[in-house]
C-alpha cells in the first residue's frame, strides 16, 4: 500500500494506513508488549518511550550496535593521525632542533596522539550514533497524532508499521489488543508534508556553499600566480611608522635630509686613535719599520700571534704561511679541474717571498686591517693589538724560513 | 542513592512572587518531571531574578570585550606583566578556569561510569558551566600573546613560511587538549540534550521555538532502536571523556612541571591539579546550582541530599589539595635542593604571603565546616563555602605563577607583580561572559537532563530491580 503511494504523484482519497499504534501507561506494560511482538515474528516495528527503558533491547530483540567498532577504527586513524603528523612536521619537513634532542621521540610526542585519538573517536561517536539513527529524519507520520508527543513526556508507544510482510490489519490489531493498550489507534501516512525539500531552501544551500568557497578560490589562486602589487596585509602591525629612515627626504631641515651628520669633530669614547704608529702603522707619511711602544717584544706576543694566526691566517695562507691552506688547495683543484676548470683565481701570498720579507712591519699591519687584493680587511675581526701580535709572528715565520733556505 | 530524587516529596517554599515555586503539574512523576523543567522554556518571561542577574552580568561582559579590545588596541603594557612576572593574570585567569571546567565532564562522564544516579539532577548543569568554563578559560591564552589575531600559528596550517608548530612543547600539548576537551563537552552535552530538546520541542506553543528546538532535536523520536545506539553512544563518550578529563589538567600543569623554574618543577603537579581542578568545579556547580534550584523551582529535583553529596566530595578533594600543598614542602625540605626550599619559604613568609594564607584559609580550612551535617545540608551555607572555595582556587593558581617567577634564580632580576585596572576588568569581565551564556541557559536550553532523572526514578528503578525481568518470559 504504501509502496504503491511512493509512486503515485498526487495521491487522491484517504491516506493509506501507514500501522498500528498502541500506547502504554507504563514501561513494564511496554516491554511486556514488545516481548509478544517480537515473538509473532514481527520485523518493522518499534516503540517509542521518554527515556532509554530498562530490558526493552531484549524485549525486542535489538542487536548490539556495531558503532563501538566505528569508534575503534576512528581512534586508531586518530592515532596514526597523530604520529604521521607530528614525525611529518617536525622531523621530516622542517626537521626542529630543540635543545640537542631528537627530532622524534615517543614520549614528547604521546600528549598529542592522545588528544587526536579522543578527538577523532569523540566525532565519529556522535556522527556515527546520527548517521546510524537515520537522523535528523525531519518529518514522520506519527507526527500528525497529536497524542504521539506525550513520547517525550510521559507515556510508552509501540508501532507495527503496515509494511511489515506479517501485518494484517485484524490480527495484527487482536494481537496488540491482548497486550491491553491505553490506546489503540491507526496512524495514516503523511500527506501533508512535501515529501522534497523546498526548492527555495534547496537553490538557497547551493548558492551559500558556492559563495563560501570563493575566499577559499582566491586564496590558491594567489598562492599560484605572480602579482606586482603588495599583499593583502589586514593586521598592518608595525609595518608604517611614523618615523624617517636614513637617506629618505625629510623637509624639517634645511639639507633636506632624514639622517643627521655628527657635528665636525666628533668622536666617541675610545675612538681617537690618534696614535698613528699603533692604529695605522705609520710615523709620518712612511710605514713604521719598528713596532709601537705599547706591543711588549716579548714571546708571549708571539705566541698570541701565532694563535690568532692559526684561526684566522691558515685557512687560505696554511700554517708556515706559504699560501697552501685549505682554501687555496680546494681552489686549485676547482680551477685545474671539473666545473671551474680555466677560472681565474688569485692565489694568497706566500709571506716567504722577498718582497714582503723586506716589507716594513707597518705596511703588513695594514694590509691586514685594510685587506689587499682579494684578502679582505679583518681590522673589525681582529683587535689592534692582535693584529700587531700576528705580525710578529709573520716576522718569526719569516726569519726561520730564511736560515732554512 | 537515587532515591533522593522524588519528584513527589513536596518542598514548601516562600516566595510567592515567582511563577516558577509552585508544585509541578501532570497526573504522574514523569509528566511532574517534565513540566517541572519545560515550564522555565514555557514561562512568558522568567523571574525577576534573572533580569537583575542578567543585566549584571551583561555590563560586566561588556567590560570584559571593552577590556579585550583595549589591550589589543594598545597592546599588553596595559597589563602589569613585566620580567620576572611575564606570566602573572592572563594564565591565573586561564587555569582558574580551565581548571572550573573540570567539574562538569567528571559527573557526566566518570559518575556515571561509576553508576552514582544522583549526577542525573545536576549533569547537565556540570556541563553546560564547563563550557562555558573553558570559552572564557580559551580567550585568555589568544589574549596573552599580545596579537589576538595570530592564535593559529598555534595549528598546523601549511603556510606560506612553511613552518609547522612545535609539537614537543607542553604549550603546543595544551592547545589540543583544551580544544579537544572544548569539542568533547559541546559533543557530550549536546548529544545529552537532544532527547530533552524533543521534549521542549514537542511542549512549545510558539512556532518559532517549535523550528529552533525541532532542529536541534534532529527529528528524535525516542525510538527503542535509536535508544540503543544511544545509550551505547553516551557509555563510549563517558569512557572516553574520562580519560580526557584527566588528562586536560595534567597537561595544562606540564606547562609548569616541565619548565626548570623551582616551584614549577614538580612531578607532584598533574595529580595535584587535577585534585583542585575538581574541588573548584564542584565548588562552582554549588554556586551555581543553589541559585538556580531556587529560582527556577528545581528544589524537587535537585534536592538537599543532592548539595550534601557535593559538599562531600568537596571535603574530600579540598583535602586532598591540603595533602598536595604539604607534601610540596616536603619535598622542598627532603629533596634537599637550596633555591627549592628557598621558594617555599619564600612563598609561606615571602612578600606574597598574604596570597598564600588567603589561599590556605579558602581551600583548606573553609570546607572543613562540611564535617558540621548542619552546615552541609544548608544551600545557603554552601553557597558562600563555594564561593569562598573559588578565591582559594583562583589564588592557588596566582600564588603558583606568582612567586616562583617573582623570585627566580637571579636575586638580580627578582620583582613584585602588580596588577593594573586592567588586569581586574579583565578578570571580572570573565565572569560577566560565564554568566551571561550560564543565565541564557537556565532560560532556553533544558537544565535538567530530564530523560536520565525520569530512567533513574524510584518507581521505574523499582520495578526493574524488584519486579523481575520482563525482557525474559515468553
Amino acid at each position: 500500500m504504501s509502496h504503491a503511494h511512493e509512486t503515485q504523484k498526487k495521491p487522491t482519497g484517504p491516506a493509506p494506513l501507514h500501522g498500528l499504534l498502541a500506547e502504554y501507561e507504563s514501561p513494564w506494560e511496554l516491554v511486556d508488549a514488545a516481548t509478544k511482538v517480537r515473538d509473532a515474528g514481527f520485523s518493522r516495528w518499534d516503540t517509542y518511550t521518554p527515556f532509554p527503558v530498562h530490558g526493552i533491547d531484549k524485549a525486542m530483540g535489538i542487536r548490539m550496535t556495531i558503532l563501538p567498532w566505528l569508534v575503534l577504527g576512528a581512534g586508531l586513524t586518530g592515532l596514526a593521525s597523530a604520529i604521521l603528523l607530528q614525525w611529518w612536521t617536525n622531523a621530516y619537513d622542517y626537521p626542529l632542533l630543540i635543545s640537542g634532542k631528537p627530532f622524534w621521540s615517543i614520549p614528547a610526542n604521546v600528549p598529542i596522539m592522545f588528544e587526536l585519538t579522543v578527538l577523532f573517536s569523540v566525532l565519529t561517536t556522535l556522527g556515527g550514533m546520527l548517521v546510524l539513527n537515520g537522523l535528523p529524519l525531519p518529518s514522520h507520520p506519527l507526527d500528525l497524532k497529536e497524542r504521539f508527543a506525550r513520547a517525550t513526556d510521559d507515556r510508552f508507544f509501540l508501532l507495527i508499521e503496515a509494511s511489515d510482510p506479517k501485518f494484517d490489519a485484524k490480527d495484527t490489531r487482536a494481537l496488540l489488543d491482548s497486550t491491553k493498550p491505553a490506546v489503540l489507534d491507526e496512524v495514516l501516512e503523511d500527506r501533508a508534508t512535501p515529501s522534497e525539500f523546498p526548492k527555495a531552501l534547496v537553490y538557497g544551500m547551493v548558492i551559500l556553499t558556492a559563495a563560501a568557497a570563493v575566499p577559499f578560490a582566491l586564496a590558491a589562486k594567489a598562492r599560484f600566480s605572480k602579482s606586482r602589487s603588495p599583499r593583502v596585509h589586514l593586521i598592518q602591525d608595525m609595518d608604517s611608522q611614523p618615523k624617517y629612515k636614513a637617506q629618505r627626504e625629510n623637509p624639517f631641515f634645511a639639507d633636506m635630509r632624514a639622517q643627521r651628520e655628527q657635528v665636525d669633530g666628533t668622536v666617541a669614547v675610545g675612538e681617537l686613535r690618534d696614535d698613528d704608529h699603533l692604529f695605522r702603522g705609520k710615523i709620518g707619511p712612511e710605514y713604521a719599520r719598528t713596532f709601537p711602544p705599547q706591543i711588549p717584544l716579548d714571546e708571549a706576543t708571539v705566541a698570541r700571534g701565532q694563535q690568532r694566526f692559526g684561526i684566522y691566517c691558515t685557512p687560505c695562507h696554511g700554517f708556515a704561511g706559504e699560501g697552501n691552506g685549505m682554501v687555496a688547495q680546494r681552489a686549485e683543484l676547482l680551477a685545474s679541474t671539473g666545473a671551474g676548470k680555466g677560472m681565474a683565481w688569485v692565489p694568497p701570498s706566500n709571506i716567504n717571498q722577498a718582497y714582503l720579507r723586506q716589507q716594513p712591519v707597518g705596511q703588513l699591519f695594514d694590509s691586514i686591517t685594510n685587506g689587499v687584493r682579494n684578502m679582505p680587511a679583518y681590522g673589525a675581526q681582529i683587535s689592534t693589538e692582535d693584529r700587531w701580535a700576528i705580525v710578529m709572528y709573520l716576522r718569526a715565520l719569516q726569519t726561520k724560513s730564511a736560515a732554512g733556505h | 542513592m537515587a532515591a533522593v530524587s522524588d519528584v513527589n516529596q513536596f518542598v514548601a517554599t516562600q516566595d510567592g512572587g515567582n511563577p516558577f515555586t509552585g508544585p509541578p503539574q501532570g497526573d504522574n512523576p514523569f509528566a511532574k518531571i517534565t513540566d517541572n523543567v519545560v515550564r522555565v522554556m514555557a514561562a512568558p518571561r522568567p523571574p525577576r531574578a534573572w533580569y537583575i542577574a542578567f543585566g549584571i552580568s551583561l555590563s560586566l561582559l561588556t567590560m570584559f570585550f571593552g577590556s579585550i579590545g583595549w589591550v589589543a588596541w594598545t597592546g599588553i603594557g596595559a597589563w602589569g606583566n613585566m620580567m620576572p612576572v611575564s606570566w602573572a593574570f592572563p594564565i591565573v585567569n586561564f587555569v582558574f578556569w580551565i581548571g572550573i571546567g573540570h567539574a562538569g565532564t567528571l559527573i557526566s562522564a566518570i559518575l556515571f561510569l561509576l553508576r552514582q544516579n544522583w549526577r542525573t539532577s545536576i549533569n547537565r548543569f556540570a556541563e553546560a558551566m564547563t563550557i562555558f568554563a573553558v570559552v572564557c578559560a580559551a580567550i585568555f591564552p589568544g589574549v596573552h600573546i599580545g596579537r589576538p589575531w595570530l592564535p593559529y600559528y598555534m595549528f598546523p596550517i601549511p603556510n606560506q613560511m612553511g613552518m609547522w608548530p612545535q609539537f614537543r612543547s607542553p604549550l603546543e600539548w595544551d592547545v589540543f587538549a583544551v580544544s579537544t576537551y572544548a569539542t568533547t563537552s559541546i559533543l557530550f552535552w549536546y548529544m545529552g540534550m537532544i532527547p530533552d530538546f524533543a521534549t521542549f520541542r514537542d511542549r512549545s506553543k510558539s512556532v518559532a521555538k517549535r523550528i529552533s528546538y525541532g532542529i536541534l532535536a534532529m527529528g528524535w523520536r525516542g525510538s527503542s532502536r535509536q535508544w540503543h545506539r544511544y545509550e551505547r553512544a553516551y557509555l563510549i563518550l563517558s569512557a572516553l571523556a574520562t580519560p580526557l578529563v584527566l588528562s586536560v589538567h595534567s597537561v595544562v600543569s606540564f606547562d609548569f612541571a616541565t619548565a626548570q623554574l623551582p616551584g614549577w618543577h614538580a612531578t607532584i603537579f598533574p595529580p595535584y591539579f587535577v585534585a583542585g581542578a575538581i574541588f573548584g568545579g564542584f565548588a562552582m556547580v554549588v554556586v551555581l546550582a543553589v541559585p538556580a534550584r531556587q529560582f527556577f523551582g528545581l528544589k524537587r529535583i535537585i534536592t538537599i541530599d543532592h548539595l550534601e553529596l557535593m559538599n562531600k566530595i568537596m571535603i574530600a578533594t579540598g583535602l586532598l589539595v591540603g595533602y598536595a600543598y604539604g607534601m610540596e614542602f616536603f619535598i622542598a625540605w627532603y629533596g634537599g635542593n637550596r633555591t627549592e626550599g628557598f621558594t617555599f619559604v619564600n612563598r609561606a613568609f615571602g612578600p606574597y604571603a598574604w596570597a598564600y594564607w588567603t589561599m590556605i584559609t579558602c581551600n583548606v580550612l573553609s570546607p572543613q565546616l562540611f564535617w558540621f551535617r548542619k552546615l552541609r545540608r544548608n544551600p545557603w551555607v554552601t553557597l558562600a563555602i563555594g564561593m569562598v572555595i573559588n578565591v582559594g582556587m583562583w589564588f592557588e593558581r596566582f600564588v603558583i605563577i606568582c612567586t616562583s617567577l617573582a623570585r627566580d634564580f637571579l636575586p638580580s632580576s627578582w620583582g613584585y607583580y602588580i596588577p593594573t585596572p586592567v588586569d581586574f576588568m579583565t578578570l571580572g569581565g570573565s565572569f560577566g561572559l560565564f554568566f551571561t551564556l550560564f543565565l541564557l541557559f537556565c532560560r532556553y536550553l533544558p537544565m535538567v537532563a530530564m530523560s536520565e532523572v525520569k530512567a533513574f526514578h524510584p518507581s521505574v528503578l523499582a520495578h526493574a530491580h524488584g519486579g523481575g525481568s520482563h525482557g525474559d518470559h515468553h
